[in-house]
């Protein structure tokens, strides 16, 4: 299981690249719609950032239920096995 | 029935400056915007030309980390541009009914730096990895559209796209949208960002660029007889134009009248000039019957000018053709030896340049003219700034592109 808190820290990174969001804002039980504001053109590039930072794959049916931001951690935790 | 129309705020960002007074400036003292490229790809690709024109302001210094990964450069600088016109005209504060405001900004090539990066990014690292905002990134209307959307336009954005003679066009566009009736304000111009090595090694073999690379500055040389080819160069230029009475109407001052254009096509070759310029002498014409203005109400023409042996010359010709012995009171202003071809922003940037001209009452100067080629025997201006004279006269900004097509403006003192 890899560190939660490592990924959280580098999706934080991701989002703020993306969307100029200070990294602090991008917690556990933020929704990227309704809390940050991320439309899904954003959310794809994040994804795909994610995809390459984390050496996983999100298939982009599982992005629709990706609802917060700890949603995406604990995907991206498992599929890092 | 067309109605009286005023420009009330210029923007700019050009290889002279990051902004209108910057530029203006520079092209009052003579600058060389060029300079060697310094980027690994000229030496990587071993291009033919190792120098350009670029911004004297990179739009990530002024622009949100947001913003610039979701515009390609063309729509950042543009976007620059709008901004400042926009703050210029005090139109931050101004109630302006958004469904009377539109857009009409231009641009040659658009997103070709969104385009190629991410051609490369497919083949290096697969399309998973191509942006979802490629698209819209790279449309030729992805700057009118972003702009729209920054100012809450909804009477229509335009994009004019006429090659070298776009941003010129897109004021011709603007006169159009406000003549409907139907639009009080739109904020016109044109932008581009072009200096990639495809383009460049592309115009290099068209034999349209310049050689000079042991000498940038010295490179964009409109008229002079040892001219051999344009200059390439990136920018955006701004402006909000409006009818008088929605001027008035808010107190703003005005700094020049869009007093009347026109486009005409030659239907000759696809890049090479009518030699017998007459496309260009119709649009100048049609021009100045559009302005209501007569030939000798004429003081200031900023040109076309690219520096380019064959393309100077045709419009010495037109201008001869409608001026006559007029035309020996008319000082020509080449800027483009100073900002370097700005392609579908030329025009954009040459019409802030000639309505600050007319506003102050000064021509800019040209460099780079030390042997005057003969065949144009213009009053060109050089050294120093023209003072023009005090009473109401016409500016003209002229713009001619790839296609044929011909773009002229015809500005007047308020």
């Amino acid at each position: 299981m890899a560190d939660k808190n490592a990924i959280l820290a580098g999706l934080a990174e991701i989002v703020e690249e993306e969307t100029g969001l200070e990294t602090e804002e991008v917690q556990l039980d933020k929704s990227f719609t309704e809390d940050l504001d991320i439309d899904s053109i954003s959310m794809m590039t994040i994804v795909v950032n994610a995809e390459e930072k984390f050496d996983v794959k999100i298939p982009d049916e599982e992005v629709k239920n990706l609802t917060t931001v700890g949603d995406a951690v604990t995907y991206i935790a498992n599929a890092a096995g | 029935m067309s109605k009286r129309l005023v420009i009330t705020g210029l923007g700019a960002t050009t290889p002279l400056g990051g902004d209108v007074k910057s530029t203006w400036d520079a092209a009052l003292a003579g600058t060389p915007g060029a300079k060697t490229l310094e980027h690994d790809w000229v030496e990587q690709y071993d291009l033919p030309v190792t120098f350009a024109a670029e911004v004297a302001v990179e739009p990530a210094e002024v622009l949100s980390r947001p913003e610039t990964r979701r515009m390609d450069r063309s729509t950042q600088l543009g976007m620059v541009a709008a901004r400042e016109a926009w703050a210029d005209a005090g139109l931050e504060d101004a109630d302006v009914d958004g469904e009377r405001l539109a857009v009409s900004f231009a641009t040659g090539i658009g997103g070709v730096w969104t385009l190629l990066n991410s051609w490369d990014t497919l083949r290096e690292k697969g399309p998973r990895r191509v942006l979802p905002m490629t698209v819209p990134m790279l449309m030729p209307n992805g700057a009118s559209g972003a702009i729209s959307l920054a100012f809450g336009a909804q009477a229509g954005a335009r994009t004019a796209v006429s090659a070298c003679a776009s941003g010129v066009e897109a004021l011709i566009m603007a006169m159009d949208l406000l003549n409907s009736g139907e639009v009080d304000v739109v904020l016109a111009g044109g932008t581009e960002a072009a200096i990639h090595p495809l383009p460049l090694a592309a115009f290099a073999n068209m034999q349209a660029l310049s050689r000079r690379n042991d000498d940038p500055g010295a490179a964009s040389r409109p008229y002079d007889i040892d001219r051999d080819g344009f200059v390439m160069g990136e920018g955006a230029g701004a402006l909000i134009i409006e009818t008088q009475e929605h001027a008035e109407a808010r107190g703003a001052t005005a700094y020049a009248e869009l007093a009347g254009g026109a486009v005409t096509s030659d239907a000759h070759h696809i890049t090479a000039p009518d030699p017998e310029g007459q496309g260009a002498t119709r649009a100048l014409r049609r021009a100045l019957a559009s302005a209501d203005a007569s030939e000798t109400d004429v003081t200031h023409v900023n040109a076309h000018a690219t520096s380019t042996p064959l393309g100077d010359v045709p419009e010495y010709v037109a201008m001869k053709a409608v001026f006559g012995q007029h035309l020996e009171s008319i000082c020509v202003s080449a800027t483009k030896s100073q900002t370097g071809h700005l392609l579908g922003a030329a025009g954009a940037v040459e019409s802030v340049l000639t309505v600050k001209a007319l506003a102050d009452r000064k021509a800019p100067v040209t460099i780079n003219l030390d042997n005057q080629d003969q065949k144009i025997p213009l009053d060109v201006v050089t050294g120093s700034p023209r003072e023009l004279r005090a009473d109401d006269q016409v500016g003209i900004c002229s713009s001619f592109g790839f296609g044929g097509h011909n773009a002229v403006a015809a500005f007047r003192t308020v």
